[in-house]
């Protein structure tokens, strides 16, 4: 098995290219960040490894936290509770290990299971199960191969240890997850259902942490060089620029626990004269140019700062901000009928039948 | 009503005189080394000392920039213990973790974690292990350490358990100067903890600094109350300035567009400050400058304060123009201006010495930028205005055309015509736009909280409460008080339809 061992430098890049794979959700990787900052001065170290390399019968715990980013902000985020989740995981299945996985590359996720390795001494795959961020668990592409839904591990901060045993959908073990997590003040870290080396082969979307980690070097890269950050990741990530503008309006509103609304946009340089409006729901769902839907979900939808590269996130983009559009391509899984069933338009309550930015 | 402005610059303190809503003078003075004099001499040079020094001041509003320069410089800090209240969560991420470390080894007296800590439904997150608090208070003691910083997870939802936690370290250590992270609002523990760690870092030279200016005063024989601007253009009481410094630590670029409403009139239109070395371009929004919401990051360290948002480009009076081919700045003479700059004997051409060439301005020795023609100088002027109108085009945040009101020693610079613009104000007193914006300036109150299963409107009005409670308590009349700002933000993944909002008020200052 080959594993490549990651420098603090990769995690600063990770940070940076999760946050943009993050699509305006999936919380700021910057505490994360902080902690792994902390765990590689105390002298810990963490592995990448390629899922090609898992055995089929090997064990994979997949790491994440659940809760409201703003409770995140207070509580902040702290890596033995991640560590807790999986040894919580193993004792109830009574197996262990051999690697973790993310959930969810975009946002915080995609660097809480290096928190969790870096004290379980195992490696991480370079995989996850959405290749972006998305609102819930039944987005996902092992929610889409219809793989089992439980165990859930769930554990606070203070000691409390939570196991959803069995639940007989993907939905359900959001529904039943979430409360918990509600109880807990609104945060939990959670090892999600197991998985077999055999379940990651055929199901993760690959090779996810180093897309992030190039995308967020090349930003760092043009950062320093005074580039323009925005061509930096399209140099490095097949992908398209769909608009240049600034914020004119954000409208807000929670339901269901959800934070939904629309960003308005007035283009600046080549789009002067026209304007985008992109729907979120915690992430970016649907980008309108000229009234006209342009890019939806699978497809992601990246809203950065024009000068800085990063990306800014549907909770805190503001009016008179400047921004670069840019749409990534979608995993493919999320592209069948059955991946749109999940993760397409109609899923977000959109009636729009899914066109791909990259097909027109 | 007569009330004296000063803005303490780096190389100017500026002073106004504003009686009745009129500026009846205003003065530049080189900014002294001790503070006192440079302020002392712009009060004598305002005739302040003399004849109006029998008549009634109602107020001394000072705005400066020693605080920020202060941990910019890593300069006259003093060593803090930080006690956080929120164990057993935030373990990994200490006080400081953030810090740039210089910073950090400057100022760490030493780190506690104690269990405490509230929910953001206000629940209990842990009961404040108070033995603890007291014990680090005896250990703060023995380390000899007379500022200390509180933060709780929460505190601005029920700052009760920092409240509580002071009150047992006064108990241990009397003389301490205590900052509570409550009092600093906003919701992300460890902006509001730096926050908190930089106003403990400043108890020693905010001491000071607002005691030199006091005394300033009164050697000048005013007898009227001093008041420190801050970061949102409004003032603070000098009592409250010395417990909070770190509210004051940016108000120059806000002073200058609350000046710059005041003098125009206007209350909502862009403002373009233009100094020596840069242009600030901001917006106006009922009077006060529209806020950046993001992180700001002072001396390196990440906090939330309320700073205005402002888009900076390298153009000034003091630029470096280069004829071929042709560039205006970011280059600055600065303050050497009137030794460097061509018509003034130096050897570096820059945007003044085209304006004296073309008649713009009447400065220097206007034979010694003869060679200068008027085709020449109108490339440079039409350069600068592009950078202008690029500037202006990012800040706006509507299609159409705005006034804009040009303020600042390098005003000369922004001719009375840009795209994108409905009409250029140019206005008398212009070049001390901080100093009448620190003269002009009102007292503010804020709420930022989450609240949760209340309608909308019931949120909103609660917020308003809290923001005119504490407006009154720094010091504003409260027949006097307007919203000014008010947000509100639903949240996701929290139920029971939680929503934060976020309000701001503005009022008179109170008559003593």
């Amino acid at each position: 098995m080959k594993l490549r061992e990651l420098s603090l430098d990769d995690i600063e890049s990770l940070a940076v290219g999760a946050w943009v794979l993050g699509t305006g959700g999936g919380g700021n990787p910057y505490l994360p960040l902080l902690n792994m900052r902390a765990l590689y001065r105390d002298g810990h170290r963490v592995q990448l490894m390629d899922s090609a390399d898992l055995a089929d019968d090997d064990w994979v715990g997949t790491v994440a936290n659940m809760g409201a980013p703003l409770v995140g902000q207070e509580r902040l985020t702290d890596s033995l509770t991640l560590a807790r989740a999986v040894t919580v995981m193993e004792r109830h299945l009574g197996k262990r290990f051999s690697a973790l996985m993310s959930m969810e590359i975009g946002g915080a996720n995609g660097v809480r299971p290096f928190m969790a390795a870096a004290h379980l001494a195992r490696p991480v795959v370079d995989s996850d199960t959405m290749g972006r961020a998305y609102p819930e668990a039944q987005m996902t592409s092992v929610a889409v191969g219809d793989l089992t839904p439980h165990p859930l591990t769930a554990v606070d901060v203070r000691g409390f240890e939570s196991i959803v045993h069995k639940v007989p959908t993907w939905k359900w073990v959001e529904r039943v997850g979430r409360k918990i997590c509600v109880e807990y003040g609104s945060v939990a870290a959670t090892c999600q259902p197991p998985r077999t080396g055999a379940e990651v082969k055929k199901w993760g979307i690959h090779g996810t942490t180093t897309k992030a980690i190039a995308i967020g070097e090349a930003v760092r890269r043009a950062q320093r060089r005074h580039d323009d950050p925005i061509a930096a990741i399209l140099a490095v990530e097949p992908g398209r620029l769909l608009f240049k503008g600034k914020v004119l309006d954000v409208a807000r509103r929670a339901t269901e626990g959800f934070l939904r609304g629309i960003v308005r946009f007035d283009g600046l340089d080549d789009w002067r004269g026209s304007a985008m409006t992109i729907n979120f729901q915690n992430e970016w769902i649907v980008a309108w140019r000229d009234e006209q839907p342009l890019a939806m979900t699978p497809d992601l939808i990246c809203v950065l700062d024009s000068v800085s590269g990063e990306a800014v996130g549907s909770e805190t983009i503001r009016y008179g901000q400047r921004v670069t559009v840019i749409a990534l391509k979608a995993p493919p899984i999320f592209l069948t009928p059955r991946g749109l069933d999940h993760v397409g338009p109609r899923a977000f309550g959109y009636d729009l039948d899914f066109r791909s930015v990259f097909d027109s | 009503m007569k009330r004296i402005g000063i803005d303490v610059g780096g190389t100017n303190t500026d002073a106004v005189l504003i009686e009745d809503g009129k500026v009846v003078r205003a003065v530049k003075a080189p900014t002294s080394e001790d503070v006192t004099t440079g302020i002392l001499d712009s009060l004598k040079s305002l005739g302040a000392t003399g004849v109006l020094a029998a008549k009634r001041i109602d107020g001394v509003m000072i705005g400066t920039t020693h605080f920020i320069n202060a941990v910019i410089q890593r300069r006259h800090l003093t060593k803090v213990a930080a006690l956080r209240l929120g164990m057993p969560a935030s373990a990994s991420l200490p006080p400081f973790c953030d810090w740039p470390e210089d910073l950090a080894d400057l100022v760490r007296g030493g780190v506690w974690m104690v269990e405490g800590g509230h929910e953001y439904d206000g629940r209990l997150f842990m009961p404040l292990d108070e033995a603890a608090v007291t014990q680090a208070a005896q250990q703060m003691k023995a380390k000899r350490l007379r500022s200390v910083a509180i933060s709780a997870i929460f505190s601005p939802l029920d700052p009760g358990h920092e409240k509580r936690a002071a009150e047992l370290v006064a108990a241990v250590l009397p003389d301490a100067t205590i900052t509570c992270s409550s009092d600093l609002g906003r919701i992300g523990l460890l902006e509001r903890e730096n926050a908190g760690l930089l106003n403990a870092a400043l108890a020693d030279l905010a001491r000071d600094t607002i005691a030199a200016f006091e005394k300033a005063i009164a050697d000048s024989g005013i007898a009227a109350p001093l008041y420190i601007t801050q970061n949102d253009g409004t003032v603070a009481e000098a009592h409250q300035a010395r417990r909070l410094p770190v509210y004051s630590f940016a108000s120059g670029a806000t002073n200058s567009m609350r000046g710059a409403a005041y003098l125009s009139g206007l209350a909502d239109a862009m403002v373009i400050d233009v100094g020596g070395t840069t242009t600030d371009v901001g917006q106006l929004k009922h009077g006060f400058p529209r806020e950046a919401n993001s992180v700001v990051k002072v001396g390196g360290v990440r906090t939330l304060f309320r700073m205005p948002d402002l888009l900076s480009i390298g153009l000034g009076g003091g630029s470096h123009v280069s004829l071929d081919p042709l560039k205006v700045g970011p280059l600055s003479v600065g303050y050497r201006l009137l030794r460097d700059g061509i018509a003034f004997g130096g050897r570096q051409l820059t945007t003044t010495d085209v304006a004296v060439a073309s008649g713009r301005l009447a400065l220097g020795d206007k034979a010694k930028v003869a060679h200068l023609g008027a085709a020449t100088c109108e490339k440079v002027f039409a350069e600068a205005a592009r950078m202008a109108e690029e500037a202006i085009d990012r800040m706006k945040t509507e299609a159409g055309d705005v006034p804009l009101i040009a303020v600042g020693g390098g005003a000369f610079l922004i001719p009375d015509k840009l795209a994108g613009v409905s009409q250029v104000i140019h206005v008398e007193h212009g070049d001390c736009a901080n100093a009448v914006g620190a003269a002009i300036a009102q007292v503010s109150g804020e709420c930022d909280q989450i609240f949760k299963d209340m309608a909308r409107p019931d949120a909103i009005a609660a917020a308003q409460g809290i923001a005119n409670d504490r407006a009154v308590a720094a010091g504003a009349d409260r027949k006097t008080l307007s919203t000014i700002e008010s947000e509100d933000m639903p949240l996701a993944y929290l139920p029971g339809n939680s929503v934060r909002v976020r309000v701001r008020v503005v009022g008179d200052v109170a008559a003593s």
